[in-house]
């Protein structure tokens, strides 16, 4: 693996070549008129012409929204009459441009490896996949509401980045952390960085490392006794389903598909969903098997910390605290997650 | 990878089955040759009903894999695509997307057994595709009892076809409707009480049991009265569902998915679930 060490300002020189050659994305500290964000709601283009400021903690905006953007175009057909095609279901132009996105903490990047596991074999999600090289900077500081260790992360880790940045004195060390991330420094004339820098980066890591969390005993609980539990009816209570923490949760993934026609051009789109709704499960006959606010509630946390387990291993989960900041109603999943634990 | 898009068909035929004409079955055939011939299910498998410009239903697969020329769906009309379906004429173009699911396990575990098929209401689309395939291969199964309901002579599906089974040896039909009506020389009776009539042996036997919830929960105590044991019982579970692909997550129950998992489990296997269904 290629180590260097650069400056702030060989940053922004490597940030305005990449946007030559490549869409440059780095997270919007303030909201931006739609347009500017280019279909990436809370990031914006930029060239590196401005020096590139960073917030404390995650970005305001997950990644998900890169590798599952919202709308996604499934296929487009015309319903103009008398067309020979009338109907007939074509498959969309999936674009190639490679998307470069900067500033990304270690937490989104194990998002996206997580997100992989049911996206296994979705088409535009490995497309987009593809296309998409992460430039992340690990967390020398991180706030009340973050818990990635606690959900088998590190604010330290490199995994799923192309490119990982760490700070150092006035500077960084990037490490190049796949073929994406060689694309991205080849060319460029960089500093390799001195022993002394990676040592103290490892250090930094073996100190932050995961250790087996006790969250694992959940893995293990039984799925009947923590579904009766009675903590869910008071957490059903004080949840309005407002469905916020399902949009800006970076594991969150389901979604809807619609179909949509404007002047006899029609498409059918995919667009995030969110379990927290009474549509989301209602059948045509006026049933709905998670009709109660209770039911639903319930099933966002077990998805996360039962269900998807029980199917891929772990949690859907990275502890970015997103959702603990933005809940409206100041529903925390660590103490979801303490409740559970608790659960005989 | 799996994908989203459907195979273009069109609509060859379309019978109106109930007398209400809520239900009508249509007869679709792939526009292309090799479309047609990478299709393959087995009965108790859903396939996406694709309407350009309405949207995606999933449905069961009416046909059997032995009707090799054209695909089968039984739909009521109750939604926004369904009412759709219902307006489209012979020869219009739509598109079907599949087959998912798992369907009846009728290569594995119903080989060599008896075969009990009870069915309410239109939930015997699936049935009716699986008794084809049974009666295609009719040496390899044992005795087939189908007990099939609704609530009136109008309102039974298929009629043409029961008229030819109630002809045949080798199946012991028992079809009923709910109360008595002019004209109506059979069995009357909820699905229920005739199966415990006919009290099918639980020995070396499966069966398969499709209708409302209500039917499903009264038609159990008779049969396990006989003997009749949960891994023995098939039951096929719906849910709204986007993908039919294991990735939206529309349909699950609890950790299982319907559109992947099932939508056929034993009663044993749904028992084990939170009743999100």
């Amino acid at each position: 693996m290629k180590v260097f060490k650069i400056t702030p300002a060989e940053l922004d020189t490597m940030m305005l070549a990449w946007s030559k050659a490549h869409r440059v994305y780095a997270p919007a500290l303030t909201k931006q008129p739609a347009a500017s964000s280019d279909c990436a709601p809370g990031w914006r283009r930029v060239d590196g012409s401005a020096a590139l400021t960073l917030p404390t903690g995650p970005t305001p905006a997950s990644v998900k929204t890169f590798f599952f953007p919202q709308p996604e175009t499934l296929l487009t057909y015309t319903l103009e009459n008398n067309h020979p095609d009338k109907g007939l279901m074509r498959e969309p132009v999936k674009s190639t441009e490679m998307q470069v996105v900067v500033g990304v903490r270690p937490c989104d990047a194990r998002s996206v490896l997580l997100n992989n596991l049911p996206y296994q074999e979705d088409p535009f999600f490995q497309a987009n996949r593809q296309r998409t090289a992460l430039v992340g900077f690990t967390c020398d500081q991180t706030l009340s509401t973050c818990f990635c260790t606690q959900m088998g992360g590190s604010p330290v880790d490199s995994e799923g980045l192309d490119l990982t940045l760490s700070r150092t004195g006035d500077g960084f060390i990037v490490e190049v952390g796949s073929a994406k991330g060689e694309a991205l420094v080849a060319g460029l004339t960089l500093t390799p960085a001195d022993e002394s820098g990676i040592t103290a980066l490892a250090a930094q890591r073996n100190a932050a490392k995961a250790e087996a969390t006790e969250l694992d005993r959940l893995k293990a609980g039984e799925l009947g006794k923590l579904y009766d539990a009675p903590m869910w009816q008071s957490l059903g209570d004080s949840c309005i389903n407002c469905g916020a923490c399902t949009f800006i949760c970076p594991t969150c993934y389901c979604f809807d598909i619609q179909d949509e026609v404007v002047r006899g051009q029609g498409r059918r789109i995919r667009y995030w969903d969110s379990c927290m709704f009474p549509l989301y499960s209602l059948h045509t006959s006026g049933h709905n098997p998670r009709g109660k606010k209770v039911q639903r509630t319930r099933n966002r946390f077990l998805h996360k910390l039962k269900y998807f387990p029980d199917r891929f291993g772990p949690f859907s989960c990275v502890g970015c605290g997103r959702c603990v900041q933005d809940c409206p109603v100041n529903i925390d999943i660590r103490e979801v997650m303490t409740d559970l634990l608790a659960v005989e | 990878m799996i994908s989203y898009m459907p195979y273009p068909v069109r609509i060859d035929d379309i019978v109106v089955e109930t007398e209400d004409g809520n239900q009508k079955t249509f007869k679709l055939v792939f526009e292309q040759e090799a479309h047609r011939k990478a299709w393959k299910h087995v009965p108790g498998q859903f396939a996406m009903l694709s309407l350009a410009g309405q949207g995606e239903i999933p449905i069961g697969i009416a046909s059997s894999p032995t009707e090799e020329d054209h695909l089968l769906f039984t739909v009521n009309r109750a939604g926004k695509v369904t009412t759709a379906l219902h307006q489209m004429n012979i020869g219009d173009r739509m598109g079907v997307r599949g087959p998912l699911g798992n369907g009846f396990p009728i290569n594995t575990e119903m080989k060599g057994k008896n075969i009990v098929i009870i069915a309410g209401g239109f939930a015997v689309t699936t049935l009716r595709a699986t008794l084809i395939s049974l009666l295609a291969r009719r040496q390899d199964y044992g005795k087939i009892t189908f007990i099939y309901g609704a609530r009136t002579p109008g309102m039974l599906l298929y009629r043409d076809e029961l008229k030819q089974w109630a002809q045949r040896e080798d199946i012991d039909l028992h079809v009923t409707i709910d109360r008595e009506a002019p004209g109506w020389d059979g069995l009357v009776g909820f699905v229920p009480t005739i199966a415990g009539e006919v009290a099918p042996s639980p020995e070396n036997s499966v069966a398969l049991i499709c209708g409302p919830p209500i039917m499903i929960k009264f038609t159990m105590p008779p049969l396990e009265k006989i003997g009749w044991t949960d891994d023995q019982v098939y039951l096929s579970l719906e849910n709204r569902m986007k993908c039919g692909e294991g990735v939206c997550c529309h349909c699950n129950v609890g950790p299982i998915l319907v559109c992947k998992d099932g939508p056929v489990f034993t009663r044993g296997q749904v028992k084990q679930l939170p009743i999100e269904y």
